[in-house]
């Protein structure tokens, strides 16, 4: 009696299970117009939106005055585990009060050995330097993955403290 | 000039309707091929094919031209004459399928008296050429695919048969014909009561088995059998493969339409004049090809929801479940058939 039950209840179980997953699939089928994750890529180049958390190429943001954040700390090329980051820098003598202040003169950042790792980011005492959302990458020729992050003539935000 | 004698018109007649038939039967299934790979994408939040013509509806045109010329491969340790017949007995049993078909009112190849024995019989014959083909390749992958598939169709040969005769009880006929013209007052599914409906899910079941579909592609199985029984095939002969798959699912979905659903007939609802008359208005080629495309729908929705069983589940779920059930089904059908208690 008992293995009568059993076999009845695993054919009921079986089907309700069965039931189940085409429930889900169903309802893939039929919101599929709305639900559709694939990216037409080349088409919607214009307005495509990467994720949040997406990494990628490492890049400096400039405010309306040609200002970063960046201070010239070499937190970033010491976080650094691929030695990608170079930071070009000087003292400036600061005209008014006559004190001496680190200044970057380039960031440079050679993206062809860059893994996309983050550590710069997390070591950045400024947030001066953040991960971008381009994700087309390939150049011609390799000399050209070498950036220069800071825009010329950019100059470090007053309200940066070292 | 003026006659033909009586055997050539006979000739010339059977001709044309083979052509017309291997024309409908190439169409459907580059159709079929199309609509299965959009269907697969939208079950999976995908796009599917959508670059070659306007939502890539010419994509299985271009696949085939590919297919039809590439070049023909038979590896040096292949039974030559075997490899090369495989893919004709397995077309051949499909084309025989389709002739026996009622497509619409009047449009029917042949009717002979035992059209639902028949049917059942050219099914079955494909499973010869997949044994054929997948053991002449003398490839490892094709035999394992082409002996599960062997042991498989033994198994579901059975369910799909005593599925059918379900509905034969009620009818008393074996005439495909006869079954459509029982259904003029209601198609079987809603006559027979529940025993119909456990007869129509394992008719369902045991039917994508027998077009070695997934879930139960155990022929095939990809991520084990690279392609299974057709490994070796390429060119022409892989796409006569192809072609007979779609066209046993088109078969399968058909007798299900006929059996079940009422052919070509149109869905009346007991004394309700004005709509019936609505739906008499539709043409009965249109109630038979929706009622296949509905089918058809169900056991691609099938493919793409399960995952595909192992040879041992698939054999107990034949065996200790789908036959045991059928048979009391056909028990208790046969009781019903003769206390008169369907309507």
């Amino acid at each position: 009696m008992n293995a009568i039950v059993k076999y009845f209840s695993g054919i009921a179980h079986g089907l309700k299970t069965l039931a189940t997953g085409m429930k889900i699939t169903g309802y893939y089928f039929s919101h599929a117009r709305k639900e559709i994750i694939t990216q037409q890529y080349p088409e919607n180049r214009d307005e495509l939106q990467m994720f949040d958390r997406f990494r990628g190429i490492v890049e400096m943001p400039h405010d309306e005055n040609n200002e970063h954040a960046c201070t010239g700390c070499q937190a970033c090329e010491v976080a650094c585990p691929n030695g990608s980051i170079e930071i070009l820098w000087e003292r400036i003598v600061n005209p008014e009060t006559g004190k001496k202040k680190k200044t970057i003169d380039k960031h440079v950042y050679h993206f062809s050995m860059c893994t996309l790792c983050n550590l710069c980011i997390i070591a950045c005492p400024t947030d001066a330097i953040k991960m971008g959302q381009n994700f087309e990458y390939s150049v011609f020729d390799r000399k050209q993955l070498t950036y220069v992050l800071n825009k010329p003539g950019s100059k470090v935000r007053d309200d940066v403290e070292d | 000039m003026s006659t033909f004698s009586p055997g050539w018109t006979m000739a010339i007649e059977w001709m044309i309707i083979g052509i017309t038939l291997i024309l409908f039967a190439a169409i459907s299934v580059i159709i079929l091929v199309y609509v299965e790979r959009k269907v697969a994408a939208f079950f999976q939040l995908r796009i599917g094919p959508n670059r070659v013509g306007p939502y890539g509806i010419f994509q299985t045109v271009a696949d085939f031209i590919k297919l039809l010329m590439k070049e023909h491969i038979t590896s040096k340790k292949a039974d030559k004459f075997l490899f090369n017949l495989a893919p004709f007995i397995i077309v051949t049993a499909a084309f025989l399928g389709i002739g026996a078909i009622p497509f619409a009112l009047g449009l029917h190849v042949f009717d002979i008296n035992i059209g639902v024995f028949y049917l059942t019989a050219v099914s079955s014959v494909g499973v010869l050429g997949i044994l054929l083909g997948g053991w002449a390749g003398n490839n490892k992958y094709s035999l394992i695919g082409a002996l599960r598939s062997g042991a498989q169709i033994v198994s579901y040969e059975l369910s799909i048969t005593l599925s059918i005769l379900t509905i034969v009880v009620l009818v008393g006929s074996l005439q495909l014909s006869e079954i459509i013209a029982s259904q003029e007052t209601g198609w079987w599914i809603i006559r027979g009561h529940l025993p119909a409906w456990i007869a129509f899910v394992i008719f369902l079941i045991a039917g994508t088995a027998e077009t070695n579909r997934g879930p139960f592609d155990l022929a095939e199985a990809e991520s084990e059998l690279t392609a299974g029984f057709h490994t070796e095939y390429s060119g022409i002969k892989f796409a006569m493969f192809f072609l007979a798959e779609y066209l046993s699912l088109f078969i399968i979905a058909s007798v299900g339409a006929t059996v079940f659903l009422g052919g070509w007939l149109p869905f009346h609802i007991g004394t309700w004049a004005a709509f019936n008359n609505i739906m008499d208005y539709i043409p009965s080629i249109i109630w038979f090809f929706g009622k296949v495309a509905g089918l058809i729908g169900i056991i691609m929705w099938f493919k793409w929801t399960f995952p595909r069983l192992r040879i041992d589940q698939l054999l107990v779920l034949e065996w200790k479940y789908l036959l045991p059930i059928n048979l009391v089904n056909l028990l208790l059908v046969s009781f019903i058939a003769l206390m008169g208690w369907y309507f």
